[in-house]
């Protein structure tokens, strides 16, 4: 398919597409293109995998969690150690990536949208390191909550700029990110950071993050045995983490997945960010998928403890795989989140990010479900080093270290227009 | 066919290029927006480009977000703007095209979109984050079933290619962006803008509007010199936004239109 014949491009069944304004639609046909040439590349592919693995630590460990397990009752629970990444979240892999597309297309700037930070921190050192200039979008409530990988960019050269619109999160940070792509998109490269936004980036970033699932196939082969877990974990905001994990376990029926969304505080709309329950079709940042939004096509608010799921829309290509009924999409809460950080920090050591406390807070409710023979895979998509101020605020509000409240299903919202 | 054609041949006979400004449906409220198309059309507009407010717009500046901030604020939804439109087109005898982002319109379903905006007496549709590609399989036929012109853009990025699938999917006129970026008043017009707007137009059998970034009479002029209309948006939603809450604000709307359409007799 082609432009030329007026066909629509970069469909995961019937979402995805390119829905961006004109002045983009040309610049992005170059990306993928560019893209599309560079990964075939052997040239390029060497320079990323020694990159990946020199400077920012790959192959991740695949660990045994040995006493979380015992304590659960259950499965034997593996960590997909992606926290011990540089930087400390798996998405650097997609930064790196980007960073030397952006370098071999002759762009001399970069410019990313970040919620956690995470994204933000791993752009402005892929930045630094390929000496590119970087500047960095970010809602003010988020720069606030992460006090830290603000400073983190700010030392590693980039401009972060602090977005006062909407809800001052993710969104809000992708607005102003893509009106400053419209502005300078002969000079810039906008380095997205999930599997959103206008083909190509879902298939882009899926592909520079699926070295996650593919590097868990071969330890899980080594460590326990065989190729594949009997149930993977990961938490869904955009996508990339989740998708990175599950795209080498699709075609093996063996494997159930979970996603696990953003429960926020309450069910109400702007309360949280489960886009699969509440959520509906519609075109968000480039791209036709599940968006949280009111009767009248105008975009929700939404709510999470953690900056990186607090965002309305989902990956398009997550939308199909639950579709198909390939992956299961559930959202555990805040206060589900903050209780799996502890038991996480108690039981093994290990500090998760908020965004990745979430993915355990599934597995602590599945786990004992399950017997000693089953495997459980977890994507630990990132340290929780960001978030240390977050837990001890929310523990402080709670008066305690919050309580799993229970998680239900509603459906999705009607729709009215008159 | 809509209204639009017709108003693009009155122009050209009379040797001028046709004057189009923008305000955003509903701002500051959908009363007021009523008497400030009135004065749009007193003004002298040709054709009037009425802005449906969305959450997030992610190709406008400042002037156009905070219009849409306060649209929403009022109450403002695209039903909304098209019961203005129904109420003011026919009264005012002034063509309007809809200047939207797609969510609103996906959300209240393509067809019943369609349905409700030929009943108000739209003229043109023109959805700034949806190419030609992407509104081939329903929105273009829905509207061309009800002889609503789909107007689409070009930009100074647009290649040969998006040029042809633009000239072939736009009907009505054509609206090229002036620049690389959002809406919003500019000191100066850029400076390859006449040479690449005369470029798009000799590629083109429609009416091609120039608008992005043009502000006073004297960047209407030159504009005009190679368009066969000029938009003015951000400059008329300022006056809203700074005079709001005044008396006067439809009649000093009126006279800045009436200054700036001028320059095109
Ligand atoms: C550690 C971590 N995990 C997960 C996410 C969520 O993004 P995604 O769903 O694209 O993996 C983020 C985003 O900021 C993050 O920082």
């Amino acid at each position: 398919m082609s432009a030329a014949n007026d066909q629509p491009i970069g469909y995961f069944g019937s979402y995805g597409g390119r829905f961006v304004p004109e002045t983009l639609m040309a610049p992005i046909a170059e990306l993928a293109r560019a893209y599309d040439k560079l990964s075939g590349k052997r040239k390029f592919r060497k320079r990323l995998q020694s990159l990946l693995r020199d400077y920012a630590g790959r192959p991740t460990p695949l660990y045994f969690a040995e006493r979380l397990s015992r304590e659960l009752g259950g499965a034997r629970i593996y960590l997909k150690r992606e926290d011990l990444l540089h930087t400390g979240a798996h998405k650097i892999n997609n930064a790196i990536g980007q960073a030397l597309l952006a370098q071999s297309m002759g762009k001399e700037r970069v410019i990313a949208e970040t919620g956690a930070g995470q994204h933000g921190v791993a752009t402005a050192t892929a930045a630094a390191l390929l000496d590119l200039s970087c500047t960095v979008y970010m809602g003010e409530e988020d720069m606030r909550r992460q006090r830290l990988n603000v400073e983190r960019m700010r030392l590693l050269g980039a401009e972060v700029v602090g977005v006062d619109a909407g809800s001052r999160t993710l969104k809000d940070a992708i607005n102003e990110a893509l009106r400053d792509w419209v502005t300078n998109v002969r000079t810039t490269h906008y380095v997205l950071g999930s599997v959103l936004g206008p083909d190509p980036y879902p298939r882009m970033v899926r592909d520079f993050h699926r070295v996650i699932g593919d590097e868990a196939r071969r330890q899980l082969r080594r460590q326990a045995g065989r190729w594949w877990p009997d149930l993977a974990i990961a938490c869904v905001g955009g996508g990339s983490n989740s998708i990175g994990l599950f795209t080498a376990f699709l075609d093996n029926e063996r494997v159930r997945m979970i996603g696990v969304e953003a429960g926020g505080s309450g069910e109400e709309l702007g309360e949280h960010a489960a886009r699969f329950r509440g959520g509906s079709v519609g075109v968000l940042h480039g791209t036709r998928t599940l968006v949280l939004q009111d009767t009248n096509g105008q975009i929700a608010g939404t709510h999470s403890v953690s900056a990186g799921l607090d965002y309305p829309a989902v990956g398009p290509e997550h939308v199909v795989l639950a579709e198909e009924g390939r992956v299961e999409y559930t959202s555990a809460t805040d206060a589900e989140a903050i209780d799996a950080f502890h038991r996480l920090a108690a039981t093994e050591g290990i500090l998760p990010a908020l965004e990745s406390a979430h993915a355990i807070a599934e597995a602590i409710n599945r786990a004992p479900g399950l017997t000693a023979k089953e495997i459980v895979l977890i994507n630990l998509s990132g340290r929780g080093d960001k978030d240390v101020e977050s837990v001890l605020a929310y523990d402080r509000e709670t008066g305690d270290r919050g309580s799993g409240a229970g998680r239900q299903t509603v459906p999705r919202v009607g729709r009215e227009f008159e | 066919m809509s209204e639009i054609g017709p108003v693009f041949e009155r122009c050209r006979e009379e040797k001028r290029a046709a004057f189009i400004p923008y305000l955003t449906g509903g701002d500051p409220d959908l009363e007021t927006s009523g008497r400030l198309l009135e004065a749009l059309a007193a003004g002298g507009a040709d054709l009037i480009e009425i802005g449906v407010p969305f959450s997030d717009p992610i190709a406008d500046g400042p002037v156009n977000q905070r219009a849409a901030a306060r649209a929403l604020a009022a109450g403002t939804s695209l039903s909304a703007v098209l019961d203005l439109v129904a109420r003011y087109r026919d009264k005012l005898g002034v063509p309007m095209v809809l200047f939207t982002y797609f969510n609103p319109i996906l959300a209240a379903g393509v067809e019943r979109f369609a349905e409700r905006a030929e009943a108000s007496g739209v003229d043109g549709v023109l959805c700034v984050d949806l190419p030609p590609e992407e509104a081939a399989s329903e929105l273009i036929p829905a509207l061309r079933a009800r002889d609503i012109d789909s107007v689409f853009l070009l930009a100074p990025t647009s290649d040969r290619r998006r040029i042809q699938a633009v000239a072939r999917a736009s009907t009505g006129f054509v609206y090229y962006v002036s620049r690389t970026g959002v809406t919003g008043a500019r000191e100066e017009l850029p400076k390859p803008l006449l040479k690449e707007a005369k470029r798009m137009r000799r590629r083109l059998s429609q009416p091609l509007a120039v608008g992005f970034g043009i502000s006073t009479p004297e960047q209407v002029r030159s504009v005009a010199r190679v368009a066969d209309g000029v938009v003015v948006g951000s400059a008329l939603v300022r006056i809203v936004e700074e005079h709001a809450s005044e008396p006067g604000l439809a009649e000093r709307l009126e006279a800045q239109v009436r200054e700036l359409a001028d320059a095109l007799r």
